[in-house]
This record gives C-alpha cells, sequence and structure tokens, in this order.
C-alpha cells in the first residue's frame, strides 16, 4: 500500500469480463467450497492469491485491496485513483479529462463513466460505496466474495433517491 | 446557543435558518494565516461579520499548512461570525475524522463542509503521505450516520450525539460534466443538506448544471450556495488556471482582464465578480453565494454591496 497509484486504463471489454464473472458468480455453491479449502490451507492460499494478483494487475492495475469494487466501475479500478476515491469522481478532474494528480493520465473515474454509459450501466455509478476494511490489503478478493463477505460493499442503485443507510443491521454486520 | 434533547447536543445553525426562511444567503471564506497567530481571523471576522451568515474557515487548503479550521472558527465564533469548519479526507483517517467532527460539534461549531481535498502533490509538503481513508462522499454519509443514528462507524453509541448542518462541494465545470449532478445526488444522499461550488466564471455551463439539478429534484433536498470570487492580477489568474485543480476560467473572462491596464486588473475582476453573482442571484433553485477571495478578503464586502447583497442583520448570539 505504499506505492503511489496512478489510474490505470482496464484491458479487455466489459462484456468479457461480465462473462467471467458469471462463471466465478458465488451463487455457484462450487466456488463457496473452494473458498473454504483455499482459506483452511494456507500454502493453497498464496499460490491463488499470486494468480489473482497477477492477473487482475496485467488487466485491471489492481492492487489487492481484497475488496473488489469492479463489478460496479465497470472494471476500472478506483484504487488506481490517486485518492482512493471509492465514490469519484473527484472535482479536480482537469478539462481534458486528465487527472488531477497524473494531467498526462485519464482520471480513471472518467473511464468507469465513460465504459458505464458506453454499456448501459450508469446506474451503477448512483450507488454508495462504503469505506473499505484497510486491513484486508493483500487479501484474496475472489476468496472473500465467494465467502459472501463483501456482500455490502456498494448499496442499491437507486441511493439518491432513498439516503440508504451506511452502518447495517448487527446481524449482517461481519 | 445549543439545546440537549433526547440524547442530541442540537446545533443552532444561523445558516440553515436564514436558508430555510428561504433568505439569500451570504457566506464567505476565511483563509488561516501560516503562522501561530489569530490575529488576522479576528481581523476577517470583523470585517466580515455584517456581511456574511456564515463563514468557512479553510482546512490546510490546497495541501498547504496554515492554522487549523477547527482554531479559526473559534475566534470567528468569538468575534460574532458564525463558522463553517472545513474538514477534509486528504490528512486524516476515519478515526481522525469522526474525532474532529465530535470536537467540532462539542465546540458548537454548527455548520460543516466535508471534502475530499487537493493532493499533497499540490502543496508545500509533496513528501507527505496522502490518507484518503474516507472520500468526501463517505465522510458525509459518516456525519449523518453519527447525528442520525448516534453511532460512530464502529457501532459504538454517542452520548450525547452531535449534530451539524452538513455541508459539501461540488464542481460543476470538471468532466464528465453530464454526471455533475448526479454526483451532488449522491452527495445529498449520504447526507449533504448545502453545498458550495468551485468558482464560477461560466455561468453558461452553471446555467445548464442548475437545470440538471432542478430536474433531479436536488434544489428541493439541498441548499446550493454558488462560488464566486474576484481575480486579483494576472498572476493570480494564471495561478488559478495553472495551480488550482478544478477551475475553469473561459477564454472571455481572460481577454477580458486582459484587455485592461495592469493597474486595473484588480478593479475589472471585481466587476467580473459582482456580474456574475448579479446573474446567479435570478437562477432558479439557487440558495446563495459563497464568496471566495483568498488573500482579499478586503474585497468581500465591496462585491456583496455592488451586487446588491445588503448587510445582514447581526444574527449570531455567542454566549462567551
Amino acid at each position: 500500500m505504499t506505492d503511489l497509484p496512478r489510474p490505470f486504463r482496464p484491458r479487455g471489454s466489459i462484456q468479457a469480463m461480465n462473462a467471467l464473472h458469471r462463471v466465478l458468480d458465488r451463487k455457484n455453491p462450487l466456488w463457496y467450497g473452494v473458498a473454504i479449502v483455499l482459506r483452511k490451507t494456507p500454502p493453497l492460499y498464496a499460490a491463488f492469491t499470486e494468480v489473482e494478483r497477477l492477473v487482475k494487475h496485467r488487466l485491471f492495475g489492481c492492487r489487492m485491496c481484497g475488496q473488489c469494487a469492479l463489478p460496479v466501475t465497470a472494471y476500472a479500478c478506483p484504487m488506481t485513483c490517486p485518492k482512493q476515491l471509492r465514490n469519484g469522481p473527484c472535482g479536480g478532474v482537469a478539462p481534458d479529462g486528465s487527472c488531477e494528480v497524473y494531467p498526462g493520465m485519464r482520471c480513471v473515474w472518467l473511464i468507469a463513466y465513460e465504459r458505464a454509459d458506453s454499456e448501459g450501466r450508469l446506474a451503477d455509478m448512483r450507488r454508495l460505496q462504503r469505506p473499505i476494511d484497510q486491513r484486508k490489503w493483500g487479501q484474496s478478493s475472489w476468496v472473500n466474495y465467494w465467502v459472501g463477505e463483501d456482500e455490502d460493499l456498494w448499496t442499491d442503485e437507486d441511493a439518491i433517491a432513498d439516503s440508504p443507510s451506511l452502518l447495517l443491521s448487527p446481524e449482517r454486520r461481519a | 446557543m445549543q439545546s440537549r434533547l433526547n440524547g442530541v447536543k442540537h446545533a443552532d445553525s444561523h445558516l440553515q435558518a436564514v436558508l430555510q426562511r428561504g433568505r439569500f444567503a451570504v457566506t464567505a471564506e476565511i483563509g488561516p494565516p501560516r503562522g501561530a497567530n489569530i490575529a488576522p481571523i479576528r481581523r476577517k471576522a470583523k470585517l466580515l461579520r455584517d456581511w456574511v451568515d456564515a463563514a468557512n474557515v479553510t482546512d490546510a487548503q490546497s495541501a498547504v499548512v496554515r492554522l487549523a479550521s477547527w482554531a479559526g472558527c473559534l475566534v470567528a465564533m468569538q468575534e460574532g461570525v458564525e463558522p463553517v469548519m472545513q474538514l477534509q479526507c486528504r490528512d486524516r483517517n476515519r478515526i481522525a475524522l469522526q474525532t474532529d467532527l465530535l470536537g467540532a460539534a462539542g465546540l458548537e461549531i454548527p455548520n460543516v463542509l466535508l471534502l475530499t481535498g487537493d493532493h499533497p502533490r499540490f502543496g508545500d509538503h509533496p513528501d507527505a503521505k496522502p490518507v484518503f481513508d474516507l472520500d468526501s462522499i463517505q465522510l458525509i454519509w459518516t456525519a449523518r450516520t453519527m447525528r442520525e443514528q448516534r453511532k460512530l462507524l464502529s457501532g459504538r453509541d454517542l452520548k450525547p450525539a452531535p449534530d451539524w448542518f452538513i455541508g459539501a462541494v461540488e464542481n460543476p465545470f470538471a468532466p464528465p460534466l453530464q454526471w455533475r449532478a448526479e454526483r451532488l445526488g449522491k452527495k445529498i444522499a449520504a447526507g449533504a443538506q448545502f453545498c458550495q461550488t468551485q468558482f464560477i466564471f461560466d455561468v453558461k455551463i452553471f446555467k445548464q448544471w442548475m437545470r440538471h439539478v432542478r430536474d433531479l429534484g436536488l434544489d428541493k433536498r439541498c441548499y446550493i450556495l454558488a462560488g464566486v470570487g474576484p481575480i486579483k492580477s494576472l498572476r493570480a489568474l494564471e495561478h488559478m488556471r495553472r495551480e488550482v485543480p478544478g477551475m475553469y476560467v473561459p477564454d472571455d473572462v481572460v481577454q477580458r482582464l486582459r484587455g485592461v491596464p495592469g493597474d486595473q486588473v484588480a478593479a475589472e475582476g471585481l466587476k467580473v465578480c459582482t456580474e456574475i453573482i448579479t446573474e446567479v442571484k435570478q437562477i432558479p433553485g439557487v440558495a446563495g453565494v459563497h464568496v471566495m477571495a483568498f488573500n482579499w478578503e478586503d474585497s468581500i464586502p465591496e462585491i456583496l454591496e455592488r451586487a446588491g447583497l445588503s448587510r445582514r442583520p447581526v444574527g449570531v448570539v455567542v454566549n462567551k
């Protein structure tokens, strides 16, 4: 986490990523089983996490925050934002779309917006994203996802109308 | 004046009262000094007291170390000016942010402006560690949670719970333009009750943003104060265009300022600001104006007077 994040333009089409996400969907109980085995077997977990890191870093500039927002940001990673915005973009975007901090690079949230718009998924941008757990850096976000730990990272699409609650009811808190 | 009712330490925001009554509100900014001296803040507060409903005390603006916002807010209150404490996410994690919010509530600072903040790259300490544990939307959301659910992010109870009039900022001029009204919507959903915009020099784009804001019904849920400010010199103009993130000065304003002799730029800058205020006052959904005159707070009374915004009745009663 000590590296300085720079906006990363994701590789791969959103359609391809959505297809991959459908394959890896946690609704399939197989993945839950895999996750439990991985967690119980540290050497396997380490190997799996390393593969995840290599793949996701190449595609998304992933920094292994352990709680993946990609499914609702059109696969543009918010942790590559220098301000780590989970609800971007900030107000410092230059008129040409450059990042406030790295003027030669396009704002990653602008990329997310444009990609979401092209897919008709602007509704995802309306969600409110909750604060992340800073202890999860380095963990496998896939394993966390499969065991259902990041179910409430973001709200429904109707957040703007609904004024949702940040805190979850005690039963649902991890 | 605060009351403790039902386990909540109620804020008594004059700014909120003015806005609720439908009066056009005026806020301004006080920039704290770079030194261990509160006298400049006293002077600026005294200067602005009759002209504003509340004054923001900025928080390490542009990532430059200055005297703390909360300290400046206390001084402002002593001088009879209701403060707006600014709090940004760049320098503090969620522990410090909630700590400072509680401090503000305890000190009876009634208004807070919650923002992400400029990256350290711009300031005098580019070698500092950027924190950004929360973003502005999460910070606003946290403040609302503390007030309404009376809990910290940890789930622990707050006794008594704090209360503030919660503000956000929005920049109608930064890409993606079509998204900027909805982004304000997200801040409102998180808990923003008022909004101060980034500097307006292009009224046309601002009008478009306001139209979109009204279409989404956001002006009914949040009081929008139009951000304005005078440009003092050509050097200040260049600084704004190059160094201040999110600042957009259109060509016609630039030409106007460059078209007058050097010693008249300040006067022209003041005129431009006054004209913009006069225009934005007429836009439906604009509830007030927020005047930012960095290092030139002395110009603010004249700007307001010329824009037809008269002195405010002194509304803050401070029992200190």
